[in-house]
């Protein structure tokens, strides 16, 4: 294994990990606010048990992503000097925003999850409140970040030094609001119907318990609005993508040649006439630039995007179909939690946001390569020059692994002794 | 420009204080985790579980803002730390999933202080000081503010001798007793139980002397002259004594006050020896400077974090540590 792949691995993985964490611990606060808003309201203790349980749950969680959060801006610096030496000045304003956000979100966890004899109801409730909005900031700053490496801005290239830097035009640079848009909903989506899934299964088993009755109806009302937003916002993703990273939107969908009136490959061997092209720039007839258009050193690996955009979006459709049920259902008046076919979908459901996101990154990080700042620095010029790397990978792999079988035996217990009545 | 890189600098510096002061104090805990002992050993165990866990994730944060302010105000020094100090600065970061994680299985897995993840939260606690304090100290002794990356050399010239020096380590080992003295004089605090005050009183004293051992240590270790300011050194030890005295005396705030900025002191005359450079003896403050529209806008938002930052820190030392006379009332 060359240094450059190891060190792209140890990201891969570190940002993998880390990213469950983060979506879990910005979509939970605003589960555990509802619960908690019901109680207050209503006086039903199931909605103060609920509360209660999910803000243990989301300890756990929230710390661990806390810390690979860590983790990771080091390795910005420790993995890929370079570009950091190049990009800090640029993108250090988004991450010093996310370090007040992340300092807000820590402080009124520790009053949310601690203070629950020491500070007045509204008080509490309005910790939670907090911590669920400045969660939300915090993933829409680093998202940012990671905006500008796709579509870099708010600079001069003089001489080949960046000049007339200017922080606020990277910010606002074109990538930052699709991405962050479609990121907010993922996580809302994951983990709501992530939460619904978990309790459709307990409520297979049982369908009388009002415990689960009510996470259901919680994590449904969290996570299905995202999930139906969310083809939406996917297709305002990619019609930016198709102007600003036309490599990308050709290796998502794998086009080999530049052709106007693309077809869309659905399947292998299916294809719809002009889909691509309407889909990408609302116009049947435009051009979408194929993979020819640049030398064959500056693809991405075309099969594993194309086969991670394909995930993505069949599980964030088959999201999407399970929450318009859940609407309709709704709607008419009817008690979802005894309807056994909507559970199992549920059941599917749960674990489809978490997988999709990952396809999700994979897409954008694998798509922009071989760069590292999209035409302006490549990943192999980044890379620290200390060798070995496989030996920090390997650590932070084990590390990994062993923490994550921990977390789900852990949260297993939990979820396996919550109240059946 | 002058004028505002050094700002920032100072602010990196109050923020790597305030980790050092909380953070580490949170670190000193585990190490008092690990040494607990004697007839009160399960109390000051769950003394200690219960100062921290409020506080911890938000007292971890000052590390990383002071890691982000350097990647943005002094790109270059990032950039050289993060290559000449992978090794520590890797072996660091394991120490600190492994004491975050650890804590909170142990609190929330219901397993207890003295299962498993106890040990390892505790053991965490102790590697992950040493080697911040070795990163720290690797800095001040200029080794990687010289030269960095001829090829040629071998993987341990390059990569391991700049950061295991003699004088390295025994910065690590005084961190480690400066995390562990913090936190035994906090202690002191957090319980009227007058069995476990009178025990970390003992600890505190006990760490206390081990603080001015190592910081002899350095200081005799040290490879140059400019690793402490003289004023601020004197002061550090007014401080150290009154701390002593306190402890002595029983006047626990007094005391808090005393470590907590003797503790400090010893970071700033790191700090002001070592001005105007960032990486010593090649690159200034100045010379590995953003371009100054960042580090204006960077002004900024710090201004602008402080607002929301400081009240909100404020409202959760009241909560929580009220009773222990920190809030203002």
């Amino acid at each position: 294994m060359s240094d450059v792949l190891a060190a792209r691995s140890q990201m891969a993985v570190s940002l993998a990990f880390h990213i469950i964490f983060a979506i879990i611990g910005i979509a939970m606060p605003v589960l555990m606010v509802i619960a908690e808003r019901r109680w207050q309201r209503t006086r039903d203790p199931v909605y103060l048990d609920l509360a209660k349980r999910w803000a243990r749950g989301t300890a756990i969680l929230f710390a661990v992503g806390a810390v690979s959060g860590t983790v990771l801006s080091f390795e910005l610096g420790l993995l890929w000097p370079h570009f950091m030496e190049l990009a800090g000045p640029l993108i250090g304003l988004p991450f010093s925003l996310e370090g007040f956000a992340f300092f807000t979100e820590a402080i009124f966890l520790g009053v949310y999850l601690y203070g629950w004899d020491k500070v007045s109801p509204r008080a509490h409730l309005t910790a939670g409140i907090l911590v669920a909005v400045s969660g939300a900031l915090s993933g829409i700053f680093v998202v940012i970040a990671n905006a500008w490496m796709n579509t870099p801005t708010g600079y001069v290239i003089v001489d080949g030094v960046m000049r007339s830097v200017d922080p606020i035009a990277a910010m606002l640079t074109p990538a930052a609001f699709p991405q962050a848009l479609h990121m907010t909903l993922a996580a809302y989506a994951a983990t709501g119907l992530g939460v619904a899934g978990i309790h459709a299964l307990l409520l297979l088993r049982n369908r009388t318990s009002a415990f689960n009755r009510a996470a259901l109806a919680i994590g449904l009302l969290v996570g299905a609005p995202a999930a139906i937003l969310q083809p939406i916002s996917g297709d305002i993703a990619a019609r930016y993508v198709a102007r600003r990273q036309p490599v990308k939107l050709a290796a998502m969908e794998s086009v080999y040649k530049t052709q106007a009136g693309a077809p869309l490959k659905v399947l292998p061997g299916v294809e719809i006439p002009y889909a691509l092209s309407l889909l990408a720039f609302h116009d049947p007839k435009a051009v979408v630039q194929g993979l020819d258009s640049v030398p064959r050193d500056e693809w991405p690996n075309v099969g594993l995007v194309h086969f991670s955009f394909n995930v993505m979006v069949a599980l964030g459709t088959f999201m999407a179909f399970v929450s318009v049920w859940a609407g309709w259902l709704a709607l008419r008046k009817r008690d979802l939690a005894s309807r056994r076919r909507f559970l199992w979908a549920l059941v599917i459901a749960a674990p489809c946001g978490f997988i999709a996101t990952e396809a999700g990154w994979m897409v954008t990080e694998l798509g922009r390569q071989p760069w590292t700042i999209y035409r302006i620095l490549k990943t192999a010029d980044a890379v620290t020059p200390m060798p070995g790397l496989i030996v920090p990978f390997l650590a932070i792999t084990l590390l990994y692994c062993a923490l994550g079988a921990i977390v789900g035996w852990l949260l297993y217990r939990q979820i396996s002794r919550s109240p059946q009545t | 420009m002058l004028l505002l890189s050094h700002t920032l600098a100072g602010v990196i510096l109050v923020a790597l204080t305030a980790y050092v002061l909380l953070g580490g104090a949170d670190f000193g805990g585990g190490i008092w985790d690990l040494l607990a002992d004697g007839p009160r050993k399960t109390r000051q165990r769950e003394l200690i579980a219960h100062a921290i866990g409020p506080v911890w994730e938000a007292n971890h944060v000052w590390v990383i803002l002071a890691m982000v302010l350097l990647f943005t105000c002094f790109p270059r020094a990032f950039a050289r730390i993060a290559i000449a100090l992978h090794v520590p600065l890797t072996l660091m970061l394991i120490g600190i999933v492994l004491r975050g994680s650890a804590f909170v299985f142990q609190i929330y897995g219901g397993g207890g202080g003295q299962g498993r993840g106890g040990r390892v939260f505790a053991i965490a606690s102790l590697v992950t000081p040493v080697l911040l304090g070795i990163c720290v100290g690797t800095v001040a002794s200029g080794t990687i503010g010289a030269v960095v990356g001829i090829p040629g050399e071998t993987f341990y010239a390059l990569y391991v001798a700049p950061w295991l020096t003699s004088f390295s380590v025994a910065v690590g080992l005084l961190t480690l007793t400066c995390f562990a003295y913090l936190a035994a004089v906090y202690l002191t605090l957090e319980t009227r139980d007058p069995e476990l005050q009178a025990d970390f009183r003992l600890r505190a004293i006990v760490s206390g002397v081990w603080v001015l051992m190592m910081a002899g240590l350095a200081l005799a270790l040290a490879p140059h002259r400019h690793i402490a300011d003289h004023r601020l050194a004197v002061l550090m030890g007014l401080a150290a004594l009154t701390a002593f005295w306190a402890l002595w005396q029983r006047r626990y705030r007094v005391a808090r006050m005393a470590a907590a900025g003797q503790v400090a002191l010893i970071l700033w005359g790191w700090g002001v020896a070592q001005s105007p450079y960032l990486l010593p003896p090649g690159l200034t403050i100045a010379g590995a400077a953003a371009p100054r529209s960042t580090l204006e806008l960077v002004l900024i938002a710090l201004a602008v974090g402080a607002i929301v930052l400081f009240p909100s820190l404020y409202y959760l030392f009241k909560v929580f540590k009220a009773r222990t006379g920190l809030s203002v009332s």
